[in-house]
């Protein structure tokens, strides 16, 4: 402490005259360029990060996912092989589901393993998401944010290098509304009805508060919203809220603790769980199992359904289950919503780097490469058969206008024990949403001062 | 309070007879080189061999957290004010920061400056019920403030410019002209950014102000018996902390994490900034930076040992549970050999490498 005292006018000197070479250091180096792979031994296999949260309050779903996400891996390397050949590695970083720490991983992670190249980045948390939407283009790196994350990113023309694929939270309301209206006989009947949602206080469970809003005047609906600060572990102010308002339909938008706590909270209140609808993100087993007996009838919507009864299960209790090869410790999990929502990242991501492959080659895919690839990714039904995923994924395909591709989910019911599907593909309105979103993704473009792509021209 | 009761003429004199006077000196400088030397290296040396990695993933993030440690430290440390709502504060900085670039449309220096200002208003506010609670007490009123700030920002769309998420994110970076976007642009700013403010908090610690903040902390009492005007103390306490943290979160939500919303500074960051400033030891400067290292190098030094011995033999969430044990008994440990924290740690060592062979 005492020798600042001394060294205090050369320190001023020294911050004055550094501070002038900082800004032209940092001027030179400012030209984007793609991140480079640092060299090493492993360059000719592929390298898929996982950003994974196993401790803090979401590790519960954390496990599961990462699991199917190996499992599926593991499978491709040992049986088939690689992807056209070419080995998959990954290593996990832990992000505790934060901005920070994830962004820490994503540095880590976007140079490489031991010469491997990243073809794209799974964030797997909102916040990081959110934080490294500036680094990512700057590294033209995609990230994929598969049913979360910043909805606007749809629109290829300002996010070139985001891919909220699948499911975006707006097309999640919309489902939402589809399905109301399917069960009351009709969207015309959605009229006076009343419909609460009670949702994460956070970015995720803000994103759906516009959607509502329009989707409440076109079709004449009472829109009641209702957060719930994070962590959520005590709700009963929320619920008698929701009591007073009697609605018809409860949309539940919560995530990790705070939906057990939502189901039980809301059977105290005498609110009916069979009008309560899970969302994404509150849709698998650890979501209603804490909740014992007042989930019984609870229903959610996803897009990756739970179960064991898809041909990719087959294989994998063959190949990896059977063999002691799982990254499942409890194989009971084998199936469960959480796994297969791994599983479903994992071909995402495979099947980005097939697609990459059929024009770079049968070689490693790089960040750019991987860009191109999600651009033009192409997931039929004929292809879904050939991998095993059909009926576990809906049919996508991504432009460099649309990076959602899909925008479909199915309900689920739970019966105490397992989840049964109640509902076909559910596809949302996207056409009555894509103003919004157009809106939206105008006004971060202004706000950054990005200039839109000009895709016919890219063509 | 009851000036009279004090020695006037020598108090209305000014600072530096009372300096002169003073019944302690203030130890003489040393390490002369020191110094100058560890500027050398963090401004010339480290970002031409640190890439991108080390500088913008790991040591922005360290400076940032030094400096709100130091502004938890001038309250805590030096004034004897507790406070849990460092977080609070920083997302303060951190949204008024982002109000002055877009709704004001001034330049970034210029408007985290200003932010800073509005959080030391903003402090002063929260500050006021420190005339009449102190300690356990005080650090609830303190609480008050953090979950105030998080309701805030959440609760009206205008701070966050009406984004469907409620993050803030800002244009490209600039400074004069100059694309800061870069990794060691980031760096550079920070860093200079965080030497200023530690310079100036030297010179406040060294002045009337900061030898007033310390008698208050020393017993509030004794210090209005001098004639110090303690309340007017505590206040100025608070004002100033709250511009360093705010300083901080701007920092922190722009240079590093580049979108933040209000999860970025809840309460678990008010907690980590005071473990550092309880690790890195209360009244030191130096011991800012030493906490600040501890509480966000350590976790990665250790994940990275974990990494490269265990992963794939250990199950990976078992691998990560352990490492948070083994990081708490760390903590623990030091903090059991010595309870004023890392700062006064190394000083010991060096006391006694210095005597070394006689004495070790």
């Amino acid at each position: 402490m005492t020798h600042f005292h001394t060294a205090r006018r050369t320190a001023a000197g020294l911050v004055r005259a550094l501070s002038l070479a900082a800004g032209l250091l940092a001027a030179v180096s400012s030209a984007a360029l793609a991140v480079d792979t640092t060299p090493g031994p492993d360059s000719d296999k592929q390298f898929l990060p996982i950003a994974s949260f196993r401790v803090g309050p979401y590790a519960g779903a954390g496990v599961q996912i990462w699991a199917g996400r190996i499992d599926y891996y593991r499978y491709l390397n040992e049986v088939e092989g690689g992807i056209n050949g070419v080995k998959i590695v990954w290593q996990e970083c832990e992000t505790e589901w934060t901005a920070e720490k994830g962004i820490e991983c994503y540095e880590r992670f976007k140079h490489g393993l031991n010469g491997a190249p990243v073809a794209v980045y799974l964030p797997n948390g909102a916040p990081a998401a959110y934080a490294l939407t500036d680094r990512a283009a700057e590294d033209k790196l995609a990230l994929i944010t598969l049913a979360y994350g910043r909805t606007e990113a749809t629109d290829g023309r300002v996010f070139p290098y985001i891919f909220p694929v699948m499911l975006t939270f707006y097309s999640e309301a919309s489902v939402f509304i589809n399905y109301v209206a399917q069960r009351e006989g009709g969207l015309d009947k959605l009229k006076g009805k009343k419909i609460a949602t009670v949702y994460h206080d956070s970015a995720y469970g803000r994103e759906t508060l516009e959607p509502l809003a329009l989707l409440a005047k076109t079709y004449g609906f009472e829109n009641i919203q209702i957060p719930v600060p994070d962590p959520g572990n005590e709700q009963s102010s929320q619920w008698r809220q929701v009591r007073e308002a009697k609605p018809d339909w409860v949309f539940l938008r919560t995530w990790g603790v705070s939906t057990p706590v939502a189901i039980k909270t809301a059977a105290r209140f005498g609110v009916p769980v069979d009008h309560i609808v899970g969302d994404v993100w509150a849709s698998s087993e650890e979501d209603v199992l804490p909740a014992g007996e007042a989930a019984k009838g609870y229903l959610a919507l996803t897009p990756y359904p739970g179960g064991t009864g898809f041909d990719i299960h087959q294989r994998l209790k063959k190949y990896i289950v059977d063999t002691g090869k799982s990254d499942l410790r409890d194989t009971s999990k084998f199936g469960s919503v959480y796994y297969n929502s791994g599983l479903v990242d994992a071909v995402i991501t495979t099947e980005v780097v097939r697609t990459a492959q059929q024009k770079f080659g049968n070689r490693p895919i790089t960040g750019e490469e991987g860009q191109w690839a999600l651009e033009h990714l192409r997931l039929d039904n004929a292809r879904l058969k050939e991998n095993g995923f059909y009926g576990l994924v809906q049919q996508v395909q991504l432009t460099p206008a649309d990076h959602e591709g899909g925008g479909a989910a199915r309900v689920q019911q739970w019966d105490g024990t397992k989840w049964t599907p109640v509902s076909d593909w559910v596809q949302a309105d996207r056409a009555l949403l894509r103003p919004l979103i157009d809106a939206k993704s105008d006004a971060y473009a202004k706000e950054k001062g990005i200039t839109p792509r000009d895709l016919g021209a890219e063509q | 309070m009851s000036q009279t009761l004090s020695n006037p003429p020598l108090v209305s004199r000014g600072v530096a007879p009372v300096t002169r006077l003073a019944p302690v000196a203030l130890p003489g400088p040393r390490l002369g080189l020191g110094l100058p030397a560890l500027l050398l290296l963090a401004f010339g040396v480290v970002p031409q061999l640190g890439g991108e990695y080390w500088l913008g993933a790991i040591l922005v993030p360290f400076l940032i957290l030094s400096l709100a440690g130091l502004g938890l430290n001038l309250l805590t440390g030096y004034a004897g004010q507790t406070s849990l709502g460092s977080g609070g504060f920083m997302a303060v900085g951190a949204f008024a920061t982002f109000g002055f670039v877009v709704h004001g449309g001034l330049p970034l220096p210029l408007a985290i400056f200003l932010a800073g200002l509005v959080t030391a208003g903003a402090g002063l506010v929260f500050g006021l019920p420190s005339d009449r609670i102190k300690g356990f007490y005080l650090m609830v009123s303190s609480l008050a403030a953090q979950f105030f700030f998080e309701w805030l920002f959440q609760k009206f769309p205008w701070f966050y410019n009406y984004g469907s998420s409620g993050t803030i994110t800002l244009p490209r970076l600039e400074l004069f002209g100059f694309d800061i976007g870069s990794a060691q642009g980031r760096y550079y700013v920070t860093l200079s950014t965080v030497v200023l403010l530690t310079w100036i908090a030297v010179s406040l610690t060294r002045s009337q102000i900061g030898r007033n903040w310390m008698a208050v902390r020393d017993m509030d009492t004794a210090a209005a018996v001098i004639g110090i005007p303690v309340y007017r103390s505590k206040v100025v306490a608070f004002a100033v902390s709250s511009f360093y943290l705010g300083i901080a979160g701007a920092l922190w939500a722009f240079l590093y994490l580049g979108s933040a919303s209000v999860q970025s500074f809840g309460i678990s960051r008010s907690f980590q900034v005071l473990f550092i400033i309880i690790i890195g030891g209360m009244g030191s400067i130096a011991g800012n930076f030493i906490g600040a290292a501890f509480i966000s190098l350590l976790p990665l030094a250790i994940d990275h040992i974990a990494q490269g011995f265990f992963a794939g033999h250990v199950d990976a969430g078992l691998l990560q549970n352990i490492q948070k044990a083994i990081f708490g008994l760390l903590i623990i440990g030091f903090l059991i050999k010595e309870p004023d924290g890392l700062a006064r740690l190394l000083r010991t060592l060096g006391e006694r490498l210095s005597n070394w062979p006689l004495r070790f």
